[in-house]
């Protein structure tokens, strides 16, 4: 390979242990590849373990195979939660698994940030890519908060903002278990106070997120997951919103249950027995 | 059987004669080029699908199967013309198929029929529109032919009509749009995008032209073989040199320093992928391709080496 970035040996195991159908290239037939996945995975395991040293719980709620879905929040600081999760699902599992994230759609325009989300597997947010992965029995990655929550600034790193349906409609329909997950931390490792949106628009994004030092240089906070036990709603995905959206009430809740929890054991009081990993 | 095979002096087409015959068909040939080697056995037509003497073949042979492949798909070829070869052949080659008792026709189309875009998913289904028409309108005439093909599974119910969508090829021949653009030594890309390309060794697509004309699926097929790889790979793989170049600088380079004049709208295409789902087709005709995508790059290496200079 002409990549020469340093590829951690831990990673390199796990690269082999992925069950996925890579071709004798390392290439599978989304285009994800374990060229970049090893140095990203590299890069991320620096960040997961020794810079936030992020902390997982409940991890053993997530199926080891088959198709799946995390459906979690933002916890602001741009996309590192979603960074993290996947390095989580990545260091963590056994055998370990590839969570793939649905990108923005703006991202694909962009030179090199297109070539590299799509290579690790992040494709393009489309309803086709979803059902299409989760019918390949593959792990989707789902913030229902969409781009109002990347942008959360530091006061509302705690809060839940409004959930799309889709996420809800797309498990009905494919059969396919959610798993709620909370992420705690991202705001202080990210502290926005103010979100540039013309000066984004300059770059071709939608916004650039502002820090008190200005860039979103993330500082080595207190990053923490937790992983409820899954949810499965029956149905084909074509009831009325009435429906829906009382799934997706439930699956916000769970989620807002966990960061309560989270913030509860953080702060250092005893975890109650709702807290550890929940009944769905 | 008695196939007919509008556009058959290709190099692609020489390898289907070939093999038709190799299967005990007759096979003859209407092509406005001349058929240059053509296997012993075929019957050539040096004419244009659209002109009278092309009816005449149809009157007198009385074809069972029509392979339609006389569609023209390069660019630099004008587009006035290319309108009137590719609809006017196609709507003849179904009006005489209809006249003179054709039971099966086979309409070869092109992946590209879906377009490349930023937001156009992996992995296209048969029943999706064509999307790439706002920013490619040069290839709106062969996705105009590949409708009206569609359009023959109602107007036509007196015979089958298979409507193929077939992905990129790569081979020994040197045949077709992919294998064109990597004829050079080096081969120029888009800085910062590297798409996936979908395409299948020559033997596979006479494979499946051959499955097609024994199961006669009616509808309209994508066909594909091995999974699609990363352009840069497929540069590396046939031992070409990926050149990246910004698009800005790109786009001002058509025409230019060596570069073919193209619509910037091709640029899409080596920027975004089009990559098709095969299964419908595999399902309708139990195809299953023989060459791997690393076999389909070597093939085309060893045919085409690096050139030296």
């Amino acid at each position: 390979m002409r990549f020469s970035l340093p590829v951690d040996p831990e990673v390199r195991e796990r690269l082999e242990q992925l069950e996925i159908p890579f071709n004798s290239y390392g290439v599978d037939p989304y285009g994800i590849s374990k060229a970049y996945l090893g140095p990203s995975f590299t890069a991320l395991r620096f960040f997961f373990k020794h810079y936030f040293s992020v902390e997982s719980h409940g991890i053993e709620n997530v199926p080891a195979r088959g198709r799946v879905m995390l459906v979690g929040n933002h916890s602001g600081g741009v996309a590192l939660d979603g960074a993290m999760v996947v390095a989580s699902q990545f260091l963590e599992m056994n055998p370990p698994r590839l969570a793939q994230g649905m990108a923005e759609k703006f991202l694909n325009k962009v030179p090199f940030a297109s070539q590299l989300t799509n290579r690790c597997g992040h494709l393009t947010g489309l309803p086709e890519h979803a059902e299409r992965l989760l019918a390949d029995e593959r792990m989707l990655m789902v913030f229902p908060e969409g781009a109002r929550g990347t942008a959360k600034l530091f006061k509302e790193r705690y809060s839940l903002v409004h959930f799309g349906t889709g996420f809800v409609r797309l498990a009905m329909k494919m059969k396919t278990p959610i798993v709620p997950f909370a992420f705690l931390g991202g705001g202080e490792a990210i502290p926005t106070i103010s979100n540039a949106v013309s000066i984004g628009k300059l770059f071709g994004v939608p916004y650039i997120p502002v820090t008190p030092w200005l860039f979103a240089v993330p500082i080595p906070a207190k990053l923490e997951v937790y992983y409820s036990k899954p949810m499965v709603f029956e149905g084909t995905g074509s009831e009325e919103d009435e429906v829906v959206n009382a799934h997706v009430e439930k699956v916000k809740e769970r989620i807002a249950e966990l960061i309560d929890a989270g913030r509860r054991r953080r702060r250092g009081e005893p975890a109650r027995d709702a807290d550890r990993g929940g009944a769905a | 059987m008695r196939v007919l095979v509008p556009g058959l002096s290709g190099r692609l087409g020489k390898m289907l004669a070939e093999r038709l015959l190799e299967l005990g068909h007759d096979v003859i040939g209407i092509d406005r080029r001349p058929f240059r080697d053509a296997p012993a056995g075929v019957e050539m037509h040096e004419v244009d699908i659209r002109k009278r003497a092309a009816e005449d073949v149809f009157r007198k042979f009385r074809p069972q199967a029509v392979i339609h492949m006389a569609t023209v798909t390069h660019l630099v070829v004008q587009s006035e013309d290319r309108y009137r070869i590719n609809l006017g052949g196609t709507r003849a080659v179904f009006e005489h198929s209809h006249t003179y008792g054709a039971e099966h026709v086979v309409f070869v189309g092109r992946h590209t029929y879906y377009g490349a875009a930023a937001d156009s998913p992996l992995f296209h289904n048969e029943d999706e529109p064509p999307m790439g028409l706002a920013s490619f309108p040069e290839l709106a005439d062969l996705v105009a032919a590949d409708l009206y093909a569609g359009s023959a599974l109602w107007r036509y119910p007196s015979f089958t009509t298979s409507v193929l969508r077939m992905v990129y090829t790569l081979g020994p021949t040197g045949h077709g749009t992919l294998a064109t653009f990597l004829r050079g030594k080096r081969v120029p890309t888009l800085l910062g995008f590297d798409p996936l390309f979908h395409f299948m060794h020559e033997k596979d697509v006479v494979n499946a032209l051959c499955t097609t004309l024994d199961k006669r699926p009616r509808g309209v097929f994508n066909v594909a073989g091995p999974q699609p790889v990363p352009l840069s790979m497929v540069i590396r793989e046939t031992g070409r040199t990926n050149v990246p170049i910004p698009e800005m600088i790109f786009s001002m380079m058509l025409g230019r320093l060596g570069l073919p004049k193209l619509p910037t709208g091709a640029l899409e295409h080596i920027k975004y992928p089009v990559t098709v789902d095969g299964s419908a087709f595999k399902k309708a005709t139990g195809f299953v391709h023989e060459i791997d995508e690393k076999g389909a790059m070597r093939a085309y290496r060893d045919a085409f080496p690096r050139p030296t200079h």
